[in-house]
């Protein structure tokens, strides 16, 4: 698992620019599934079959892009001017390392006025998106030869391990998804199975949950399980928020089917599986709310892996609840198809 | 400049774009193989070829705003279609589809602070409401007036956003002789309410590709936000805006042919604001999608300002696109 | 069907929660129908065969109503809660609530005016400050009657008041579903699809997968909107007014409707001697907005009945405007064939 982690928090995509680390992603799954392809908008599909005619099938959705800045500019004296692409807090921006994908790999630096510079009266305010650039320590013509507006650009954040199998790293929100999936289909290698899975590495949430919506309409799943990562708690805030080591997080709300988060809460007992329940009472802000109304709607449940510092680049969250979400979700596919539209 | 001047004329907020429409299929007749109005509205003038469907999209509609209520004196309230900006509005005139032309003011106690379209009001110059209901009533829409003028180049208008794309792809058309690709050029409905006829279109088309022809704002005018497209400086190949992360295929291919055929372009990255490609590339199992834009100043005022030396290096491109 | 809509009312259906609204409407509607399915998310298609089957009306109307979910239970025994749904957090303070299938009553309480300082006194209290006591003694103690996830409705009975008027939750949208029940008890031109769609308050999310599956040709919206017409506003400002009739939307913040469309309500509703009016405003939206963008398009209109303090424990509405909206969808549905030959 924690070789798993480090691969995946290592790839290096963010929104739109899946097609970088497609070719990695497909390799995750080679000799997990029998069938692997890319789609038009980035996302990845891997399918299981079960062999069985008629089978039921039940998609898998975690999202592979994370969320990082874009070139929008270079200036005369050679520094990139940026945009955020997804939710990125940008408290975190200034002095943080990043790659830009121009021509090459290049690496920068978040600069900004050095504070003796600033009004004394902004100490207290964060510094904007506007008041930042990115030094690459070129003169403004090199930079154009390596660099282009509309570059995808990165974090640059060595992971690292923690105490008590904790994991710290850039985009576990949601790699560390993807993660749960590929073990959940490891988990499944040799067992039969009365439904086909479709495990999808999905595309552009952090921009609107735009690969899962396409990626769901092309499957045409009977169920769907999205995998996502949750807050977890911190010195500064336990609302909402759920424990690290404290087991998956399954998803009860209105867009949550309710037949398939009490399977899953059984499951979780029956084969003591650590799991928390978090509730939603509107937007989950994840793929299970686009999966669920695609096509004639689907049946959709939603499990979370409880994260630290989303959002930032030292994202933590206990390996543990990564597992546990896997071997839940492993359990559910397995008794899938059995009882068929019972459930 | 006769039809920039009669597309820019016409009187089509989001919902009531049929005028433009009798226009576009006028020009574009001679050269389509089928015309289709769709269930929305939506124009999509079929151009056939061996290759992929390749869909191209211009909105047809402009904002303006809906009468909701007539008082008892005479004055109309309104609600906005689209993006409409209150203190764009400050005694400039509206003009009905009848003909009715009328001055949105504002409720002076309120101030001009914080002007919510609420707090405005359109003054036709009737004394009462019956008589103001001789000419207009509640759910009418009107446009602004802004006529359309040249300076040389440039060109200054109401409604360039979007009637310079439609122009664009109208103009393209004419000119494409050997398409490699089975082109749909689509003249969309209510982009400015959410892209809405994008939406319907697209899944009635199921393109293999798209791309979306609209206007985009610069960062060229003084102290203008942070933005690095220029007026003059060629027709802008969309990377992003917050509808859409353009498909790279799409964006690097319109590059490569934007080179190969010295087409002036530069590219586009918008932080707010959204094109009918937002909903086209989310149609049915996805459809890889981009943009062309059109430099334009002022978007969503009644003085939008384009140059038609861009207008020119857009058409090119379409053109030599749909021929490659 | 005053009556109904009682009945209706009274049941709760949070949105994720229609189960038991579902349930009284099928038993209803049953020997009304041709054919009736649920889907999978837990809408109800139910199909009146039509004299001619070439094209499919659709109707929606839907079964949830705005209330909230019970999130965490305290070391106490109180109860926190978030909302389905837009519920102003200021309506909340003291009012009574019924929780999960058990119907197991609550408040929410804050504590005594008394014991708040001046900036509370004053300051609207944030939802994730209030609490449901139940009258719990622990955390334990809660959960013999109420577990995480169980759905909570307001506890407001139905009653009719004042001249004509009733109130209660959830008008919004029982009145639809009661017409559409009405409505259900004759035979049109076409083939009538009415969907009892589940979710709409959070975001139109049953209507989206009922269009996809009934792809009709044209589709009406039967739904309840906000009157304004109350002391401290403008006339401009009332959007619609009780006992002025139903309203016909012409646009709101989800939908433009076809001008032709709309218009043709009005004046035939008003022309037959159907209280009508116009929605003077382009704010809200309902399953319109869904079902208009559904594949290639479908011309879709709406017919709400004037409500005043939507999405509150006590919604008010006027009996006579209920049976206009009644008349005014009958006559939609009798004249199908001559208002798609508009459309065309």
């Amino acid at each position: 698992m924690n070789n798993l982690l480090k691969k995946l928090s290592d790839m290096r995509a963010i929104s739109g620019f899946e097609y970088r680390i497609s070719n990695e992603l497909e390799k995750l799954f080679a000799g997990l599934a029998d069938d692997i392809h890319t789609t038009a908008l980035g996302s990845v599909i891997a399918v299981k079959r079960c062999g069985k005619p008629d089978a039921k099938r039940i998609m898998l959705a975690a999202h592979c892009d994370e969320i990082g800045l874009m070139v929008s500019s270079i200036d005369e004296n050679g520094f990139v001017k940026f945009v955020n692409i997804g939710g990125i807090d940008t408290k975190v921006l200034p002095s943080s390392e990043v790659v830009i994908h121009g021509k090459e790999d290049v690496y920068g630096v978040i600069g900004s006025k050095p504070p003796h510079l600033l009004p004394r009266e902004d100490m207290d305010k964060s510094l904007g998106i506007d008041a930042l650039a990115i030094d690459i320590g070129y003169s403004h013509d090199d930079a154009c030869k390596l660099v282009n507006i509309g570059d995808s650009i990165t974090m640059l954040s060595p992971n690292s391990n923690l105490k008590n199998k904790q994991f710290s790293g850039k985009c576990l929100d949601d790699r560390a998804g993807v993660a749960a999936m590929v073990k959940c289909l490891e988990y499944l290698k040799k067992e039969t199975l009365d439904a086909d899975v479709y495990a999808v590495c999905t595309a552009q949430e952090e921009t609107g949950l735009r690969g899962a919506k396409t990626a769901a309409y092309e499957v045409k799943a009977d169920y769907a399980i999205a995998v996502d990562a949750t807050h977890g708690i911190t010195p500064d805030n336990s609302d909402n928020a759920f424990e690290i080591g404290g087991g998956t997080a399954i998803g009860i709300g209105p867009s949550l089917n309710r037949k398939m988060h009490k399977k899953l809460i059984n499951l979780a007992e029956e084969n003591k599986i650590k799991y928390q329940t978090e509730v939603m009472g509107g937007d989950t802000g994840t793929d299970a709310w686009a999966i669920q109304v695609s096509r004639c709607g689907v049946p959709t449940a939603l499990l979370s892996i409880p994260l630290k510092y989303m959002h930032t680049t030292v994202e933590t969250l206990s390996e543990k609840d990564v597992e546990a979400t896997a071997k839940l979700m492993a359990l559910f596919v397995k008794t899938i198809g059995q009882e068929g539209a019972a459930l | 400049m006769e039809l920039i001047k009669s597309l820019t004329k016409s009187n089509a907020p989001s919902g009531c774009e049929e005028s433009v429409r009798n226009i576009i299929i006028d020009e574009v007749k001679k050269f389509a193989d089928e015309i289709i109005t769709d269930t929305m509205g939506n124009l999509i003038v079929h151009k056939k070829g061996k290759g992929k469907k390749l869909m191209f999209a211009a909105h047809m509609d402009e904002i303006g705003i809906m009468v909701t209520h007539i008082q008892d004196d005479g004055f109309i309230r309104f609600a906005a279609v689209g993006g409409v900006n209150a203190y764009n509005c400050i005694n400039s005139k509206v003009v009905f589809a009848n003909g009715t032309t009328g001055v949105v003011s504002y409720e002076q106690t309120n101030g001009i602070k914080d002007l919510k379209l609420a707090n405005m009001y359109i003054d036709i110059g009737a004394s009462d409401k019956e008589s103001a209901q001789k000419y207009v009533n509640v759910g009418d829409t009107a446009c602004f007036v802004g006529d359309c003028a040249f300076n040389g180049n440039i060109v200054i208008s109401k409604s360039l956003d979007n009637r310079i794309g439609c122009y664009a792809l109208i103009q393209a058309l004419k000119k494409i002789k050997n398409n490699t690709y089975d082109l749909y050029f689509t003249f969309t409905v209510q982009e400015e309410v959410g892209l809405r006829g994008a939406r319907t279109s697209a899944y009635k088309i199921n393109p293999d590709m798209a791309i979306a022809v609209d206007v985009t704002r610069t960062g060229d005018t003084p102290s203008s936000s942070a933005m690095d497209v220029k007026l003059g400086s060629g027709v802008a190949v969309k990377v992003k805006d917050a509808s859409v992360i353009c498909h790279h295929e799409v964006r690097e291919s319109l590059i490569d042919v934007a080179k190969k055929n010295n087409i002036k372009y530069q590219l586009e990255v918008l932080e707010k604001g959204g094109t009918d490609a937002g909903a086209i590339h989310l149609s049915h199992e996805g459809v890889p999608s981009g943009g062309l834009s059109i430099p334009t100043r002022y978007i969503h005022s009644s003085s939008e300002m384009s140059d038609l030396n861009d207008v020119e290096e857009c058409i090119k491109l379409i053109a030599a696109f749909c021929e490659r | 069907m005053i009556k109904n809509i009682e009945k209706l009312c009274n049941i709760c259906g949070v949105s994720g929660d229609e189960d038991k609204v579902r349930e009284y409407i099928i038993n209803k509607i049953t020997p009304l129908c041709d054919d009736i399915r649920t889907d999978s998310m837990g809408n109800v298609i139910a199909l009146k065969k039509g004299a001619s089957s070439d094209k499919k009306i659709m109707i929606a109307v839907h079964m949830d109503e705005v209330g909230f979910i019970v999130s965490e239970i305290t070391d106490k025994g109180f109860i926190k809660f978030q909302s389905v749904g837009g519920i102003d957090p200021r309506v909340l303070v003291s009012k009574r609530v019924v929780i999960g299938d058990k119907r197991i009553k609550g408040v929410i309480g804050m504590k005594a005016v008394h014991l708040q300082n001046k900036s509370e006194r004053e300051k609207a209290v944030a939802e994730n400050k209030l609490t449901i006591d139940i009258g719990a003694k622990s955390k334990k103690d809660a959960l013999k009657w109420i577990e995480i996830g169980d759905y909570i409705s307001f506890a407001t009975e139905f009653e009719q008041f004042g001249n004509g008027f009733i109130k209660g939750k959830a008008l919004d949208n029982r009145v639809g579903c009661a017409v559409a029940m009405e409505l259900l008890k004759e035979r049109y031109d076409y083939d009538l699809y009415v969907c009892f769609t589940v979710q709409e308050e959070i975001g139109l999310r049953g209507a989206t997968v009922a269009a996809y599956a009934v792809e009709p040709d044209i589709a009406l919206v039967i739904e309840t909107t906000t009157a304004s017409d109350v002391s401290g506003t403008d006339e401009h400002q009332y959007v619609v007014r009780l006992n002025h009739g139903a309203a016909v939307t012409l646009m709101d913040s989800r939908t433009i409707v076809d001008k032709r469309l709309a218009a043709w309500l009005y004046e035939n509703g008003n022309k037959k001697g159907i209280k009508t009016q116009y929605k003077e405003s382009n704010a809200g939206g309902n399953d319109a907005g869904a079902i208009h963008l559904s594949k290639e398009g479908v011309k879709t209109c709406a017919i709400s009945l004037p409500c005043r303090y939507l999405h509150s424990p006590v919604t008010v509405a006027a009996k006579d405007d209920v049976n206009s909206v009644y008349e005014l969808s009958r006559l939609f549905l009798q004249n199908t064939k001559s208002i798609m030959k508009i459309m065309r």
